[in-house]
C-alpha cells in the first residue's frame, strides 16, 4: 500500500469532513433551538455560493466585501424564513415542518435555475493556488483553507455556547422551552438568532464548498451528506456534528478512492443505518425518554 | 350476538386473582419499588394508596408490563406473567386506565372503545382489506356489544361519534374506563380514576366502579388519592411509601395504623388521620 | 340543510357511504371513470393513468405515514422494487400480467418489512432519514445487480398481455390500471373500519399506550410498512407496464418527496386526501405547461422557464398548504360538505 497516497486521501477526507461538520452545525443549531430538521440547509449552502458569485460577477464587488455580504445574506434569509414560515408552524407535527423546509429547498433550487440556469460555474478564486504540503503529502490549498476556517468557526461556536449569554440561552431553550421562557429568556429571539446564525453558517460553508468544487443548482446534495453526519452524531449535539463530520468525511474519501465514487453514498448510509440500530438517537444525541 | 340483557355473557370474563410477590424495581441507584407483595382477590376492589412518589404508578407499570421488574414475580390466576409482553397481558385479561389520560386523539369515542377489544379479535389483514364475511360480522358483533354493554352502561351514548379531544376531562376519564371494559378485563387497573373530578363526577365514577365489580364480576386494582372514596368502596387497601408496602388490610384497619398516619401526616397520630380522611372529598 | 340521517342498523351506520348524497356522488364518479376512456384523447388518458398509478402509491404512503405516523422518504424506492419485479418476471419468467403485478406488490412488501425493522427502535425524524438510507442502498442494488436489473441501462418491458390482447396504449392500460387503483383505495378505506386500521391509528397517536392496550407494536409497524410498500410495489409494477422501461433513475429520491408532498397536500390520515393529493400534484405541472404555452407569445423564454417554474411551484404548494391548510384538500372538501349540510341556516 502506498502510504503517501493514503495520507493524501486521508487529509483530503479530513478537509471535506471539516466542511461537513460546519454544515452539520447548521442542522444542529436549528434543531437544538426549534426542534426542526431543516432539510433546506443544502440549498442555503447553494444560496451562499450563488450570492457570492453574484456579488463579484454581477455587481463587481471585491471578494473581501462579497464574502461577508454573502454570509449576511444567509443570515437575512434565515431571519425571514424563521419569522414568516417556521414560527407560524409552532406546535405542528415535526413531519409538517420538515416538509416545509423541503418545499423551501425546492423553491430555492427553482429560483436559482430560473436566474442562473442549470450550468455549473466556478467561483472567482479568492484563496490562491499554491499547494500546501504537510510533510511530503500534498493537500489542495483550498481544502486546507476550508479545513482551517471550519475548525476555527467550530471552535468559536463551542466557546460561544459555553461562555456567551446568547449561547447559554440557546442551550437552556434546547433543554426546556417553557422553563427557559419562565426564566426570562426571550425564546422567540433565540429562535430567530439560531436560524440566522445557522443559515449564515450554511452560506459560509457554501462559499468554501463552492470555491473547492464550483457551484451549481445541484450542489445542495452536500446537505444530504451533512444530514447523515447529524443523524449519526445526534441531532442536538455539537460534538456529534464535529466527530460525525470527520468520520463521514474520511469514510467518503476512502470509499470514493479505494472502492469507487459510486460507493460513497451507499457506504455512508449503511453506516447510518448501523449507527441508528445501535444508538437510535445518534452517538451523542439526547435520548428521549418515553412515559406512559 | 346474544339477546341476554345482562352485561355478563357466557364469553364474559371471570374475575381474576392477582398475586404480586417480592417485586423490586430500580433505576440506577434509585429504588422505585422494594419487596412489594400483595394480592387482589377475585371480585374485590383493592386500593393502592400512598403519598406522591411512593411508587404506585411504577407498580402499575410493572403489572401492565411497561416496566420490567428487577426482582419478584407477578402471577395472574397462578400463571407467571412477569416476563410477558404488554399485549399478551392485555389478552390475558389485564386492562388499565392511565393517570394522564391516554386516549387516541385522532379517533372518535366509539373507535377508542372498540380499540380496547383488539387483542380478542381475529380479523386478519386480507379480511380487513375486503371487509367481507368474518371481518364484517366481527365488527358488527363488537359494535352491538359495545353499544349494549358499555355505552349504555356508562351513559356516554350522546358522545359516541365525537372526537375525544373535544370532551371534558371527566368524560375523557369515563371513555378511558369504557375502553378498558372493552378489553374484556378480568382484572381492571384504574390509575387515579377520579383525580381532578368534581364531587358529582366522582360520585358517578364511584358508582360505575362498584357496578363493574358487582355486575361484571371483575377484580379491580385502583390507585387513588381521594381517601373518602377509597375508604368507601374498597375491600382491601395497600399502603405504599418509598416503594415499600407499609400496611395493608381492611380500610378501617389501615386508617388506624400509626405508620400510615406518619407517612401521610408526618406524625403518628391515627386519630388525626381519621379526622382528615373523614373530611369530605379532601384529597390526601 | 340535511335532516334525518339516523340509521336503523349498525351495518348502515358503519358503511363507507352513509348518506344518499354520498352514494349519488360516488355513482357519478364511477360513471365518469367508466366513460372517460371514450371521451378523452390520448394525452388526457395518459394523464389519467399516471394519476391512477400515483393515487395507488400515495394511498399506500398515507397508510404508513398518515395513519400509522411512520414518516417514510422511501416510497419511490419501493415503487422501483415493484417495477423491477415486473420487468424481471415479464422478461425472464414470462408469467401472466396480473400475476406479475401481484408479485411486484409482494416482493416490495417483503423489502418494506426489512426496511421497517428499525422502526421499533428508531423513531420520528430519525426513522425518516433511515428510510432515505434504505433508498440509497436499494439504488445501489439496482445499479450493481446487473444480471437482474440490467444495471444503469435498465430493462425494457414488453407490453402487458391480457387474454391475448396487447395492452400498449393508454386507452387499453386504463382499463386495468384504474380498476386496480380503485380496488386498492377501497381496500384502504375498508381497512380503517376494522381492528387493524384502529391499531395503526393508535400507534400513531400514542404508541406506548397502544402496546399496553394489547397491540403488538413491532408486528403492526411492520404490517404497515408491508402494506404501504405493497401498494407502492403494485403502483411501480403498473408504472413499468405503462412506461415500458425501468432504470435506476426511473424513481429518483425526488419521487419519494413527491409522494410525501402529495399526501400532505391531500390530507394526512384520510383516504380521500391520498386520492386528491396525488391527482392534484400530478396535474399541476401539466397545467403549468398550458400556462407556459399561453405565455409563449408574450415571453419568448417561457418554454425554457417551465422546468424551474415547476420546481418553484412544487415547493410553494407544499409551503402554502402547510401554512394555510395543514389538513390539506380533504379538509377543504369537508368544509364544503359542511357548508351544504347547514345551508341555508348557517353559512
Amino acid at each position: 500500500m502506498d502510504w503517501l497516497f493514503f495520507t493524501e486521501v486521508t487529509l483530503a477526507g479530513l478537509g471535506s469532513g471539516a466542511l461537513l461538520s460546519l454544515t452539520a452545525l447548521s442542522f444542529v443549531l436549528i434543531y437544538k433551538a426549534t426542534r426542526v430538521i431543516n432539510l433546506a440547509v443544502g440549498e442555503i449552502l447553494m444560496l451562499g455560493g450563488y450570492l457570492f458569485f453574484a456579488f463579484v460577477t454581477a455587481f463587481g464587488l471585491a471578494t473581501w466585501l462579497a464574502i461577508p455580504l454573502a454570509i449576511a445574506g444567509g443570515a437575512l434569509f434565515g431571519f425571514v424564513v424563521e419569522r414568516t414560515l417556521i414560527r407560524p408552524m409552532l406546535g405542528e407535527s415535526s413531519i409538517s415542518v420538515l416538509m416545509l423546509t423541503v418545499g423551501l429547498g425546492s423553491v430555492l433550487i427553482g429560483a436559482t435555475e430560473l436566474i442562473w440556469n442549470t450550468d455549473p460555474r466556478a467561483l472567482p478564486d479568492f484563496m490562491g493556488q499554491t499547494p500546501v504540503f504537510i510533510g511530503e503529502a500534498y493537500v489542495s490549498r483550498k481544502i486546507a483553507i476550508g479545513f482551517v476556517v471550519s475548525a476555527l468557526v467550530i471552535a468559536l461556536f463551542l466557546l460561544l455556547f459555553r461562555f456567551w449569554r446568547g449561547g447559554v440561552a440557546l442551550r437552556a431553550t434546547a433543554t426546556d422551552q417553557a422553563a427557559a421562557y419562565s426564566c426570562g429568556i426571550n425564546v422567540p429571539a433565540v429562535f430567530s438568532l439560531a436560524w440566522m446564525v445557522a443559515c449564515a453558517t450554511a452560506a459560509g460553508a457554501g462559499l468554501l464548498v463552492g470555491a473547492i468544487g464550483g457551484i451549481s443548482p445541484t450542489m445542495g446534495v452536500f446537505g444530504l451528506s451533512a444530514l447523515v453526519v447529524v443523524i449519526i452524531g445526534g441531532l442536538d449535539s455539537v460534538l456529534g456534528a464535529l466527530i460525525g463530520g470527520i468520520l463521514i468525511g474520511l469514510v467518503e474519501a476512502w470509499a470514493g478512492t479505494f472502492l469507487g465514487g459510486e460507493y460513497k453514498l451507499v457506504t455512508t448510509f449503511s453506516i447510518l443505518i448501523a449507527a441508528l440500530m445501535i444508538r437510535p438517537y445518534g452517538l451523542f444525541g439526547t435520548v428521549e425518554i418515553e412515559r406512559l | 350476538m346474544s339477546t341476554s340483557s345482562s352485561p355478563v355473557e357466557t364469553s364474559a370474563p371471570v374475575a381474576a386473582h392477582l398475586a404480586v410477590d417480592g417485586l423490586g424495581l430500580w433505576f440506577g441507584g434509585l429504588k422505585a419499588l422494594t419487596d412489594v407483595s400483595f394480592e387482589v382477590k377475585p371480585g374485590t376492589i383493592t386500593a393502592l394508596i400512598g403519598p406522591n412518589g411512593a411508587g404506585k404508578t411504577s407498580l402499575f407499570n410493572c403489572i401492565s408490563g411497561f416496566y420490567r421488574p428487577r426482582a419478584g414475580s407477578i402471577r395472574l390466576d397462578g400463571v407467571d406473567i412477569t416476563r410477558t409482553h404488554p399485549p399478551e397481558r392485555a389478552k390475558a385479561g389485564l386492562a388499565r386506565t392511565f393517570q394522564n389520560i391516554a386516549l387516541f386523539k385522532g379517533m372518535t369515542v366509539l373507535d377508542n372503545i372498540k380499540l380496547g377489544r383488539h387483542a380478542h379479535m381475529k380479523t386478519n389483514l386480507l379480511q380487513a382489506l375486503t371487509y367481507w364475511g368474518a371481518a364484517r360480522a366481527e365488527e358488527m358483533e363488537l359494535r352491538a356489544e359495545v353499544e349494549r354493554q358499555i355505552i349504555d352502561f356508562l351513559e356516554i351514548d350522546h358522545i359516541r361519534n365525537k372526537p375525544v379531544a373535544s370532551l371534558s376531562y371527566g368524560l375523557q376519564k369515563r371513555v378511558e374506563l369504557a375502553r378498558a371494559l372493552a378489553m374484556r378485563p378480568r382484572l381492571l387497573m384504574l390509575d387515579e380514576p377520579v383525580a381532578g373530578m368534581n364531587r358529582e363526577e366522582t360520585e358517578d365514577m364511584a358508582r360505575f366502579i362498584l357496578d363493574v365489580k358487582e355486575e361484571w364480576g371483575i377484580s379491580i386494582l385502583m390507585v387513588e388519592h381521594d381517601m373518602a372514596m377509597v375508604m368507601d368502596i374498597s375491600d382491601h387497601v395497600v399502603v405504599l411509601n418509598f416503594g415499600k408496602v407499609i400496611a395493608q388490610g381492611l380500610p378501617a384497619e389501615v386508617q388506624g395504623n400509626p405508620e400510615v398516619a406518619a407517612a401521610y401526616l408526618g406524625s403518628g397520630d391515627p386519630a388525626e388521620l381519621m379526622r382528615r380522611l373523614s373530611g369530605v372529598g379532601e384529597a390526601a | 340543510m340535511r335532516i334525518a340521517t339516523a340509521k336503523e342498523t349498525y351495518i348502515a351506520d358503519e358503511g363507507l357511504l352513509v348518506t344518499a348524497t354520498q352514494r349519488a356522488w360516488m355513482g357519478v364518479l364511477l360513471a365518469m371513470l367508466v366513460l372517460a376512456p371514450f371521451m378523452l384523447n390520448q394525452y388526457w388518458l395518459y394523464l389519467a393513468c399516471l394519476v391512477a398509478i400515483n393515487v395507488a402509491s400515495a394511498t399506500g404512503l398515507n397508510i404508513l405515514t398518515g395513519y400509522t405516523g411512520l414518516v417514510s422518504l422511501g416510497q419511490a424506492a419501493f415503487m422501483a422494487v415493484g417495477a423491477y419485479t415486473v420487468a424481471f418476471f415479464e422478461g425472464q419468467v414470462g408469467t401472466p400480467f396480473l400475476l406479475n403485478i401481484l408479485a411486484a406488490g409482494l416482493v416490495s412488501a417483503l423489502v418494506g418489512v426489512l426496511v421497517g425493522i428499525p422502526s421499533l427502535r428508531v423513531k420520528g425524524l430519525y426513522l425518516a432519514i433511515a428510510t432515505i438510507a434504505a433508498s440509497v442502498i436499494l439504488h445501489f442494488v439496482f445499479t450493481h445487480w446487473v444480471s437482474v436489473t440490467g444495471g444503469v441501462r435498465g430493462i425494457n418491458v414488453a407490453p402487458a398481455r391480457f387474454f391475448g390482447l396487447e395492452l400498449a396504449s393508454p386507452f387499453a392500460l386504463y382499463f386495468v390500471i384504474v380498476p386496480i387503483t380503485c380496488l386498492m383505495v377501497l381496500g384502504a378505506a375498508n381497512l380503517f373500519r376494522t381492528r387493524i386500521g384502529r391499531a395503526f391509528i393508535a400507534i400513531r397517536d400514542r404508541d406506548i399506550s397502544a402496546e399496553v392496550l394489547g397491540i403488538p407494536l413491532l408486528r403492526y409497524k411492520l404490517m404497515s410498512f408491508a402494506l404501504s410498500s405493497f401498494y407502492a410495489g403494485v403502483a411501480g409494477g403498473m408504472w413499468a407496464y405503462f412506461f415500458r422501461v425501468v432504470t435506476p433513475e426511473s424513481f429518483p429520491f425526488a419521487t419519494s418527496i413527491f409522494f410525501l408532498a402529495a399526501v400532505i397536500v391531500g390530507g394526512l390520515g384520510t383516504i380521500i386526501g391520498s386520492v386528491l393529493g396525488a391527482a392534484f400534484m400530478t396535474l399541476v405541472p401539466e397545467l403549468l405547461k398550458y400556462v407556459v404555452d399561453w405565455l409563449a407569445p408574450i415571453f419568448p423564454n417561457a418554454g425554457a422557464a417551465l422546468s424551474p417554474v415547476r420546481t418553484i411551484v412544487f415547493g410553494a404548494l407544499i409551503i402554502l398548504f402547510l401554512v394555510f391548510e395543514p389538513h390539506g384538500l380533504a379538509e377543504m372538501v369537508r368544509r364544503a360538505r359542511r357548508f351544504f349540510h347547514l345551508w341555508p341556516f348557517r353559512t
